[in-house]
């Protein structure tokens, strides 16, 4: 093996594994890609029940065909009883319709609030779609104050050209609300991992659904 | 290296501890590899009979006693600690396993020890980064067997959200220092599995002998170069979700965190890209094992070389393509679940070649049934009962009952603990002679064969009723019904165990018979490079250069 060969060599190695080097530093990159690609992904498609916001104010059309809206509302670290006023109710699908929720902050300081939301079955929030919603923005409730919150939507009468749900006769939408200032982090310390406790067991008493 | 080989003779050779902690040398640092994968398959050998302790009868048996032992607990937080405790042990015996036992086995012990040898290369092409690929996985391990010692979440050790580390267990529910060491683990495992492959895919493809062109290396190097690809593009993103995971948890970022806009379902998504190719990065190089030893004691060429080389491409490529077959309960549109249900079921082509080639191989062959050759057939014989498991529980129909119950723990449990280890004791007693000189006693190697095999199958088995007759995975008691099979299950766990120990007493007793095996015990059906060669080969090897027919 001459001195020759082996300094060629030497260069080629390095070549082979400075690609080598580069295709992992890219694939990092995709997996942090992934991020806001994945989120682009569910609000196009309403993948994962992500529900739409609609840019019309009403479907196009109403079939002649009923679907119940049921309601659900859930907190999460958040000191307010929330609620929806009715259950359920029953429309027809393309039908535009107002529901209600209601918001009463529980605690003895203003709390900001935010409202993620969810619809079940998960193929359905594609075809879910709001007009107007209070989960559209924060909101923040002074001691004691009890606000109505109303949400605008109707059922896509596409919903019926699917597979999966043209035989479906309910879909459940969940809000979840939590509070808007920052977290800590978790694992910050064991302190904190009591009180984070604490904070899930207010969450229980308080679930509005 | 390349320069060194030449003109460096065997008295260069340095002694003592720095050979050791400083080698460069491929077979040392193979040697290093071999022996850690020992001690971490033992130990996570031990949480695995621990689990089967636990769960020989119904109700709690042994975990609250270790969490009083271990952590201390007294009463009624000795029993709820006790459960989080078997939690952990699941957890660190699958991460142990994968990162600290079959890796390092057959990517850095095997693979290090014979690829270079294989191919006619004098070492690895950069083997200062050898040396530091395997210094990274003592301090890996250790900081996950610490993880099992500091609290996780309240009243709880150790990474209780099994190997999968799924959020919000593993953001919001574990707050504790636990899973960041678990998740630098996974990351010091991680860099020295990636610098690994860089080294294997620059030897194989820069350092090969003249007239070793890619259509004559042999299959364990076709193996180990698919893998170290595999490695290159799924161990990246693995990274990313667990960095994610990692800032989620201390510095307030929000990539799984609901409330402020992220979606826990992502990491699923990451975690399985990179999981999934995972378990053929697990088997492929055993694959290739498996190849030589069939061909060997058949003493004819492996059937169909080319078929077998590209059917683990084939596996290679279309394992990446398949991995929310992990996720079918998540919620997938019926279209998605379809794709994934065929996509998944197409690998059973590719793996169908190999199983048949094998088949092939042996047919009209003269084989003799020697140690190696048992383990390949236990391999071949258990593995497609894994295989076939597998496309079961492919149907997204059928997986909608079987998902998380013994039925999966059965099913990866015969394709990797049996499978993946039943090759690497194949590799074991077959190249045991050529790395230390010595012939271990085939009748010790026999045992070790049927004691194991008795054993794991009836640790095994029986797992399928149970998860058919609806038994949950990652639970530390289960109903009265299910006791029969889960004493049968955990007798297969302590059978396994004296397995174990029968395989160290060989090693121990062929180092202390010294029964030299000379250059090629194997005969004329062993044709691959390393077999020209003395037993053991000299420091430097190949400063002549093989002939390649």
């Amino acid at each position: 093996m001459g001195g020759e060969l082996s300094k060629s060599r030497k260069l080629n190695n390095g070549i082979v594994a400075a690609v080598c080097l580069a295709f992992f530093t890219g694939m990092v990159g995709m997996a942090y890609a992934a991020v806001p690609l994945y989120k682009m992904f569910c609000q196009v498609t309403g993948y994962g029940g992500t529900t739409q916001r609609a840019e019309k104010q009403y479907a196009g059309r109403v079939l002649d065909r009923d679907i119940t809206i049921r309601f659900d509302a859930n907190t999460n670290g958040i000191p307010w009883q929330f609620e929806p006023v009715a259950r359920s109710v029953t429309i027809k699908i393309g039908e535009t319709t107002q529901a209600h929720y209601s918001a009463t902050n529980k605690f003895d300081r203003p709390i900001t609030g935010r409202a993620s939301f969810n619809v079940q079955p998960e193929m359905a929030g594609a075809y879910f779609n709001k007009v107007e919603c209070f989960c559209f923005t924060d909101t923040t409730l002074k001691p004691g104050e009890t606000l109505d919150m109303p949400v605008v939507f109707y059922v896509d009468p596409d919903i019926v050209n699917v597979p999966e749900l043209k035989d479906l006769k309910t879909i459940t939408l969940s809000y979840t609300m939590f509070p808007v200032e920052k977290k800590q982090p978790v694992a910050s310390s064991a302190p904190a991992a009591g009180s984070s406790t604490n904070k899930v067991s207010d969450t229980e008493a308080s679930l509005g659904g | 290296m390349a320069e060194a080989a030449a003109h460096d003779h065997d008295d260069h050779r340095p002694h003592g501890w720095v050979r050791w902690v400083y080698s460069t040398n491929h077979k040392d640092i193979g040697t290093l590899y071999l022996i850690f994968a020992i001690i971490a398959g033992v130990i996570g050998g031990a949480l695995s009979v621990a689990i089967r302790m636990e769960l020989q009868e119904p109700g709690i048996q042994i975990f609250s006693g270790l969490a009083q032992m271990v952590y201390g607990m007294q009463g009624d937080a000795a029993i709820d600690g006790g459960k989080s405790m078997y939690n952990a042990f699941g957890a660190a015996h699958g991460l142990i396993m994968i990162f600290f036992m079959v890796m390092p086995a057959l990517i850095g012990g095997f693979a290090n020890w014979m690829v270079p040898i294989m191919i006619g290369a004098p070492d690895m092409a950069f083997p200062r980064m050898n040396n530091i690929s395997f210094w990274l996985l003592p301090p890996a391990f250790i900081l996950l067997l610490s993880s099992m010692f500091v609290p996780s979440a309240p009243g709880a050790f150790g990474v209780g959200g099994g190997w999968t580390i799924y959020p919000p267990l593993s953001t919001s529910g574990q707050p504790g220092p636990a899973m960041d060491l678990a998740i630098l683990s996974i990351h010091i495992a991680g860099a020295s599995s990636i610098l690994g492959a860089i080294n294997f895919i620059t030897t194989i493809f820069n350092m090969r002998a003249p007239g070793m062109t890619l259509h004559k290396m042999p299959l364990f190097a076709w193996a180990v170069l698919i893998t170290a690809f595999l490695l290159l593009l799924s161990l990246p993103v693995l990274a990313g979700g667990i960095t994610m995971l990692l800032t989620d948890r201390n510095f307030g970022t929000a990539f799984f965190v609901p409330d402020q806009g992220g979606d826990p379902l992502l990491f699923q998504h990451l975690f399985w890209f990179f999981g999934h190719p995972e378990v053929y990065i697990l088997i492929l190089p055993g694959f290739g094992i498996i190849s030589h030893i069939v061909s060997t004691f058949s003493k004819k060429p492996v059937f169909g070389y080319l078929g077998m080389a590209y059917a683990m491409v084939a596996i290679g490529a279309v394992g990446f393509i398949v991995w929310a077959h992990h996720m079918y309960t998540t919620g997938l549109s019926l279209d998605t679940q379809r794709y994934f249900v065929f996509a998944t079921m197409v690998i059973a082509v590719p793996t169908g070649v190999k199983i048949f080639s094998w088949i092939a191989t042996m047919w009209g062959g003269s084989i003799s049934f020697k140690p190696p050759m048992l383990w390949a057939l236990g391999f071949i014989f258990l593995f497609t009962i894994g295989g076939v498991t597998g496309v079961q529980l492919a149907n997204a129909g059928l997986d909608r009952s079987l998902h998380d119950t013994y039925f999966v723990i059965a099913h990866f449990h015969y394709v990797l603990s049996l499978g993946a280890v039943f090759a690497i004791f194949a590799g074991w007693y077959y190249w045991f002679p050529k790395m230390t000189g010595y012939m271990y006693s085939p009748v010790i190697a026999n045992t070790h064969f049927w004691v194991t095999f008795v054993g794991v199958n009836l640790i095994f088995f029986p797992q399928h009723f149970l998860g058919l007759a609806g038994m949950p995975r990652r639970t530390v008691d289960y109903p009265d019904a299910f006791a029969g099979w889960n004493m049968v299950s955990s007798y297969g766990s302590y059978i396994s165990a004296v397995g174990v120990a029968i395989f160290l007493y060989g090693v121990f007793e062929a180092f202390q018979k010294k029964r030299v095996a000379g250059a090629n015990p194997w005969g004329e059906g062993a044709t691959t490079l390393e077999w020209q060669l003395p037993s053991p080969p000299p420091f430097h090897q190949w400063e002549q250069l093989p002939k390649i027919k």
